[in-house]
């Protein structure tokens, strides 16, 4: 399938004008200027799509309007439904999801002793992990070091990043990669045999390392065959509901639910590793995602609602260039590096509006605008609108040839659509892509509540409010594994007292007195795209 | 903004979701038709970009005798198509000590005694919805060249429909899967600049240098950015 015919008319004045436009650069944003248009048009800087919580540890704190509807709703689950004196499977460590995070928490917790539980929402290993293609930040290289690595991350932070936490990200990295390694993830070597890096975006050494563009997809492999030959407890499309807690307010395990039959199944745990990953199907804002279907924050309601303190929630990663057209890639990342090899960034009538090298936030503002205030955007049969990369330039700077070299997943994905990016541009629109906060964690990878742990995208501060490229991959590594192997030390001294399913209740009085009303119920578990919610739709409002 | 959906004229196509019709826009996804015919779906559903394996999908277009595999978020529905995803496989797989296995022929053959039943019919990689070169890999475990079988089976995502229509038995991923596991590992020993590493960190050569950093803020800190930026042009 090719393109449709509707959209041809703008395809063909991108081709008509690609001539004159070879060779020529938009100027570039003032400072000035950059500043408007990421107030007026930024989705970080709408002030319009999200709202201050009002109940719980963060009251006052911003988040996306997606994010308050569910942290603001009474759960999905009623306490009288359960019964907390009979528990279903009783652990030392119960690890809820299945991502690179929580099977590290889940492989390391069992290698120190303890006896572990996976519960997971869908299948072991669906995560965001699974379909990240960059790579894993390390500071390996001779010209490296976990110094610079600190430096890097906390100016790509803008300076808001928990500094503790940076700093046990860059010095356990490379014992990261030994680790992986060690359980036969095939990072890419050279021939003397020592581990291949490059330098991403942001970092000033190479420094990242990848198994081809399939580095989340083999490591999880890997992962979740370690786990069944460790022969781990593991339960599969059985999401947590909710956090049980004692008398004492501590964590002591969780309600899950059987997918298939609907059963509520209650674990008790000396300590609870959250591992829930991010909120990419929350649609933040209305935009497409670059993440998994179970991307849902379900992770985030519970913590909080038991108590837990979440840092930057407001902080969303949006990336300019996800795919728009053809819809089955849509969300789908492509990369900076087209723009850098002279890619131009096109509207409906095949005029360029932004350099190609705006950074991320500035180039995503602008295409925002272009769709949507300007009405120059390009409208798909799917309803989504974006913006042309030229592609074509490519070949037509740096020789035939060069495209299908440099970029060859980007070229056959596109080709196995009919589409050549060699020789007609690629349509794009900005992507949600990452949930820089999440709960709160000290450098153990405990949260603010007594016997709750988190690591990965749940988590936040490691990367501030604006994470570096290839440290997040690294990040549900470290904190995975310090999460698993402090929580086995914990258990050795936890006393847990009577379970108690209490705080829902007093959380949907809190709700009350806020004059919160609302039909949500929460955590969402599944996303709902039934009927004409299939049917793609971009909905958010301009800032200004 | 524009909300243009599929307007009422747009043709549509009739799809047999495990037998039963549905109507649905014409240009979606099998598994976006899913959604649009009313399903919620809980399991073959997972990253929807291809790379996950959790949507293998069976189909065929009427008339047409041939039954087709793909990925559901990856292959758009047509008309009169029949659909049944295939979420989930009984597949054999050998429990192995990644630290104590040796990846030999004896190894591999002892763990999948199966591998000697292989017929060479092809139908593994006839049913692989990437279009990987299945029964290759496999010829190459039976051959013992573990290097080939690895890069071969590279991109593999354990969806299971190889071995879900072998008729020999043979379990193709989980084969793969080990073998990569124990390839890699190899290549990992022996790497003494990484050793070199790791025990410099052990010794807290940076410990000192990264306290410096953590006293500054991020003004403090953007001087030695610039100068660690331009101290080392290297490559992208």
């Amino acid at each position: 399938m090719a393109y449709p015919a509707s959209m041809m008319p703008s395809i063909q004045k991108a081709n008509a004008t690609r001539q004159a436009r070879f060779g020529t650069m938009h100027p570039e944003l003032t400072v000035d200027e950059k500043a408007k248009l990421l107030q007026d048009f930024h989705p970080d800087f709408n002030l319009k799509v999200k709202r201050a919580l009002r109940v719980g540890a963060n009251t006052g704190d911003l988040a996306p309007d997606e994010m308050a509807n569910i942290v603001e709703a009474p759960s999905r689950l009623n306490p009288k439904d359960v019964d907390l004196d009979k528990p279903d499977y009783c652990t030392d460590i119960l690890v809820i999801g299945s991502g690179g995070a929580g099977l590290s928490a889940a492989i390391t917790a069992r290698a120190a002793g303890a006896n572990v539980l996976i519960a997971t929402k869908l299948r072991c290993g669906d995560s965001n992990t699974i379909m990240a293609e960059g790579g894993i930040a390390a500071a390996t290289d001779p010209a490296d070091s976990p110094a610079i690595h600190y430096v890097d991350t906390i100016i790509g932070g803008r300076g808001t990043n928990v500094k503790e936490l940076v700093e046990v990200l860059v010095t356990e990295a490379p014992f990261i990669l030994d680790w992986l390694s060690a359980l036969g993830v095939n990072f890419d070597r050279r021939a003397d045999g020592s581990l291949f890096n490059h330098r991403p975006g942001g970092h000033s050494r190479r420094r990242s390392h990848s198994i081809m563009d399939l580095t989340g997809l083999e490591i999880m492999r890997v992962l979740s065959d370690e786990v069944r030959n460790q022969e781990i407890p593991l339960l599969e499309f059985c999401p947590a509901l909710e956090l049980i807690l004692d008398d004492k307010g501590q964590c002591c395990g969780a309600v899950l639910q059987n997918l298939d039959n609907g059963k509520l199944l209650t674990v008790k745990a000396k300590v609870v590793i959250m591992a829930t990953g991010g909120m990419g199907r929350l649609h933040p804002m209305g935009f497409p995602t670059s993440n998994h279907y179970g991307a849902t924050a379900d992770g985030i309601v519970m913590g909080y609602r038991a108590g837990a303190k979440l840092i930057y929630i407001e902080s969303v990663q949006f990336h300019p260039t996800g795919t728009a057209w053809p819809e089955q890639l849509l969300g789908l990342l492509i990369s900076e590096a087209l723009r850098a090899q002279g890619a131009q960034v096109l509207n409906c009538e095949g005029e360029m509006f932004a350099a190609n090298l705006e950074t991320r936030d500035a180039l995503a503002a602008a295409i925002i605008r272009e769709c949507n205030s300007r009405g120059k955007g390009v409208a798909t049969p799917a309803g989504i609108v974006g913006t042309w990369l030229d592609t074509p330039l490519i070949d037509m700077i740096h020789g035939p040839g060069t495209f299908e070299r440099r970029f060859a997943g980007i070229y056959s994905r596109f080709m196995g659509y009919g589409i050549n990016p060699k020789e007609e541009p690629i349509l794009v629109y900005p992507t949600q892509h990452y949930q820089n906060g999440g709960m709160t964690i000290n450098t153990s990878g405990e949260t603010t509540l007594p016997n709750l742990y988190a690591a990965g995208e749940v988590s936040g501060g490691v990367h501030g409010q604006n994470r570096l490229g290839a440290n997040s991959l690294l990040d549900i590594f470290v904190f995975g594994r310090l999460s698993g192997e402090s929580a086995a030390k914990k258990i050795q001294s936890v006393t847990t007292g009577r379970p108690t399913l209490e705080h829902l209740n007093l959380y949907n009085e809190t709700l009350r007195q806020a004059g919160v009303e609302t039909e949500t119920r929460s955590p969402m578990i599944l996303p709902d795209y039934r009927f004409e919610k299939a049917l793609t739709k971009i909905t958010h409002m301009e800032a200004r | 903004m524009s909300e243009k959906n599929t307007p009422a004229a747009d043709p549509t196509y009739s799809i047999y979701i495990l037998g039963k019709k549905y109507e649905v826009p014409a240009g979606l996804t099998i598994m976006k038709s899913i959604e649009y015919s009313g399903y919620q779906i809980t399991r073959g559903c997972g990253c929807r970009g291809g790379v996950c394996g959790a949507c293998s999908t069976v189909y065929r277009i009427k008339d047409d005798p041939k039954l087709n595999v793909g990925l559901a978020c990856q292959v758009n529905a047509e008309d009169e198509m029949y659909i049944v995803q295939v979420p989930y496989m009984p597949i054999y797989r050998a429990k192995y000590d990644v630290n104590t296995t040796e990846c030999t022929d004896e190894s591999v053959l002892r763990l999948y005694p199966t591998l000697k039943r292989c017929m060479g019919c092809n139908t593994c990689t006839n049913s692989c919805p990437l279009d990987l070169k299945v029964l290759d890999y496999v010829s190459a475990l039976l051959q013992g060249d573990f290097d080939t079988a690895k890069h071969l089976s590279m991109e593999c995502v354990m969806c299971g429909m190889c071995a879900n229509r072998c008729p020999a038995g043979l379990a193709p991923m989980n084969m793969a899967m080990m073998v990569r596991r124990l390839v890699g590992k190899k290549a990992h020993k022996n790497t003494a600049q990484f050793a070199e590493r790791l025990k410099n960190i052990r010794d807290g050569k940076w410990t000192a240098e990264i306290q410096q950093y953590k006293a500054l803020d991020r003004a403090g800190l953007q001087p030695i950015y610039k100068q660690f930026q331009s101290s080392n042009r290297v490559d992208v």
